[in-house]
């Protein structure tokens, strides 16, 4: 089985291209201070709104920092606060999926009923509600986006664990006397993972656009800590003079959320079978 | 006929549930956070006494136990009663809403036309020329719309139209000289403003739309009832577009109708991002000097709008799909 799916993940070309990309973004902020010679904080009087030249390869910023190197050590919180918010995400959402899926009845309508809240809430409106109470932050942009996104996987596990419940392994399980812990952790999970890491990696996509966006605003990662997000809001206060600004930010983010995207809808199509027979 | 008040009603008691559970979240989230949702207005005003500030935590009913409290500010928002800004004029919550609503619901629903009118035919298209060229094209275009930062396409488009271009206005709703021009001239200068601002709030939808009304499309022409359609011989246009659509509209209005929360929560963006004076900008504001009556009058509104949303969602799929009306 195992097998199986790793041929499939191989000759699939959206995975592939996406997980490359996925991979390079990880690689450049593992290895930022090793590729850039600049500090991303290092002010520069003298340099300042300097074009993309051969000494500062993606130009300089209002205070003549190096946009390259800034935009590098933004690649981390980037990659960081997605993996973070999602993780946060996928383990309320699990556990919510979990109850509701496999007690049913009154616990899973009620449980239903507050996804369905959460969903007709404009997330953004709540985001930001959230964050001017509690000050904005890497920490906080990571709790908050994870605490609002967690919907979409609860209603996976949920039908997930509806079809399985009543499967012979599951009840075979159950005769011998096992704890609903135990059949959820030991059976239930493992068979209900595919949609989930599915809807992982596309959610690490959709926290990474939800990050750039609250920085941008001036509500995520604060300056002087370098985000792709907080680096445009200094491309759109010198959008006349200074295009690199607004530029270079933007494909860094579009390029990653394509790579998280690609990453995922790929992986769906290896995880799902039909699609598989389909194609052959 | 009778099935369809039935319909709405079950419909309209859970929209009613909805607005409960959405005023309790935002409610809690404000009150569990630090500090007094007061403290902004007391803390920065060394002039206010303390028995004032007991005036004020009284009038919010701060004393009192949360469910109390909860039961209070509900009873005033039925009368629309959101108090007082915080903000150095003390307007009425209400009003400041009120005024900077017309712009963002117009918007709004602007982008929501633009939307079906752009990928409705896209999704049908694709479906019906499944691996075409145009299909590939249109599926890479729809990947990397997904990718794309609206707040960046935004100030590219600024950068193109505006500054390079120079043939769009880049930033508010009406040029300065706004008063001095003729009817025509007005709409035709508010055009031009809105032009950006509905594109981008639109442009999301329209790459999520195209997809789903391709695949829903895709869905609907392997229908027996399809193939029994062209088998006796109707032309392929009349069982697309009569046979097909109907059907595969349905899920596409319920996606539309969940898209609303999203479309609201995007006017921040692109509301800050023109320097459109709408609900987004007026929120931004508030969020930033912590105008706490503030943004609790806008997050009950924005829920608001979006149960309007879901329920005109529900009313379309109740006309397009006879079943509903029955069920």
């Amino acid at each position: 089985m195992k097998d199986n799916w790793w041929e499939r993940l191989k000759t699939n070309k959206m995975a592939i291209a996406g997980g490359l990309i996925v991979l390079f973004m990880f690689i450049i902020s593992i290895f930022a201070p090793m590729i850039t010679p600049y500090k991303p904080n290092i002010i520069d009087r003298y340099n300042i709104l300097s074009p993309p030249d051969t000494r500062h390869l993606f130009g300089t910023d209002d205070l003549g920092r190096d946009v390259f190197s800034r935009m590098l050590y933004g690649a981390r919180v980037s990659l960081s606060v997605g993996f973070v918010a999602v993780g946060l995400s996928t383990a309320i959402g699990v556990i919510f999926g979990a109850i509701a899926g496999y007690y049913g009845g009154i616990v899973d309508r009620i449980i239903m009923r507050f996804v369905d809240i959460m969903l007709a809430i404009p997330t953004f409106f709540l985001i930001l509600a959230v964050i001017a109470f509690l000050e904005p932050g890497i920490r906080n942009i990571m709790i908050v986006i994870g605490l609002t996104s967690w919907m979409g996987v609860a209603r996976l596990i949920r039908a997930e664990f509806i079809s399985l419940r009543n499967r012979e392994f599951v009840l075979a399980s159950k005769s011998t006397g096992a704890s609903d812990l135990m059949i959820i952790v030991r059976h239930l999970l493992p068979n209900s993972m595919s949609p989930v890491i599915v809807s992982a990696v596309l959610g690490i996509a959709g926290a990474v656009l939800l990050e750039s966006a609250l920085s941008f605003l001036g509500l995520g990662v604060q300056p002087p800590t370098p985000s792709w997000g907080n680096i445009l809001t200094i491309g759109k206060d010198n959008i006349e003079i200074a295009w690199w600004l607004s530029v270079f930010p933007g494909v860094a983010i579009l390029i990653t959320v394509l790579g998280y995207n690609l990453f995922g809808e790929g992986l769906r199509d290896v995880f799902d079978p039909r699609i598989w027979e389909r194609n052959d | 006929m009778k099935g369809i008040v039935a319909y709405l009603f079950s419909k309209g008691f859970e929209l009613i549930i909805t607005f409960i559970g959405i005023t309790i979240i935002s409610f809690l989230i404000i009150h569990l956070a630090p500090g007094k949702p007061t403290d902004m207005l007391t803390e920065l005003n060394p002039k206010i006494t303390p028995e004032t500030r007991i005036k004020l935590e009284q009038y919010y009913g701060l004393d009192k136990p949360l469910y109390m409290q909860y039961k209070m500010w509900l009873k005033r928002v039925i009368h629309l009663d959101f108090g007082n800004s915080f903000s150095s004029d003390h307007r009425l919550v209400w009003d400041k809403i009120k005024e900077k609503l017309p712009a963002t619901i117009s918007i709004n629903v602007l982008s929501l036309l633009l939307i079906l009118i752009i990928s409705i035919p896209i999704g049908i298209t694709s479906a019906t020329h499944q691996y075409s060229l145009y299909d590939k094209l249109m599926t890479v275009i729809v990947f990397v719309g997904f990718a794309m930062p609206a707040f960046w396409l935004a100030l590219l488009l600024m950068m193109f139209f505006g500054i390079y271009l120079n043939i769009l206005p880049i930033s508010g709703l009406k040029s300065i000289n706004y008063d001095e021009l003729q009817t025509v001239e007005k709409v035709i200068d508010i055009g031009k403003h809105l032009l950006l601002p509905v594109f981008i709030s639109a442009f999301g939808g329209i790459a999520g739309i195209s997809r789903y009304m391709r695949s829903s499309m895709l869905e609907v022409i392997r229908q027996d009832y399809i193939t029994t359609a062209v088998a006796k011989g109707l032309k392929s246009s009349r069982v697309i577009y009569i046979h097909g659509l109907r059907n595969a509209l349905l899920p596409v209005v319920t996606i539309l109708g969940l898209s609303v929360p999203g479309l609201i929560g995007g006017s921040v963006i692109f509301e800050q991002v023109f320097g459109i004076p709408g609900m987004g900008q007026l929120f931004y504001m508030a969020v930033m000097t912590r105008d706490y009556p503030l943004i609790m009058g806008i997050l009950t509104i924005g829920a608001v709008l979006t149960i309007a949303g879901n329920m005109l969602a529900d009313i379309g799929y109740a006309i397009v799909d006879p079943r509903v009306r029955k069920a």
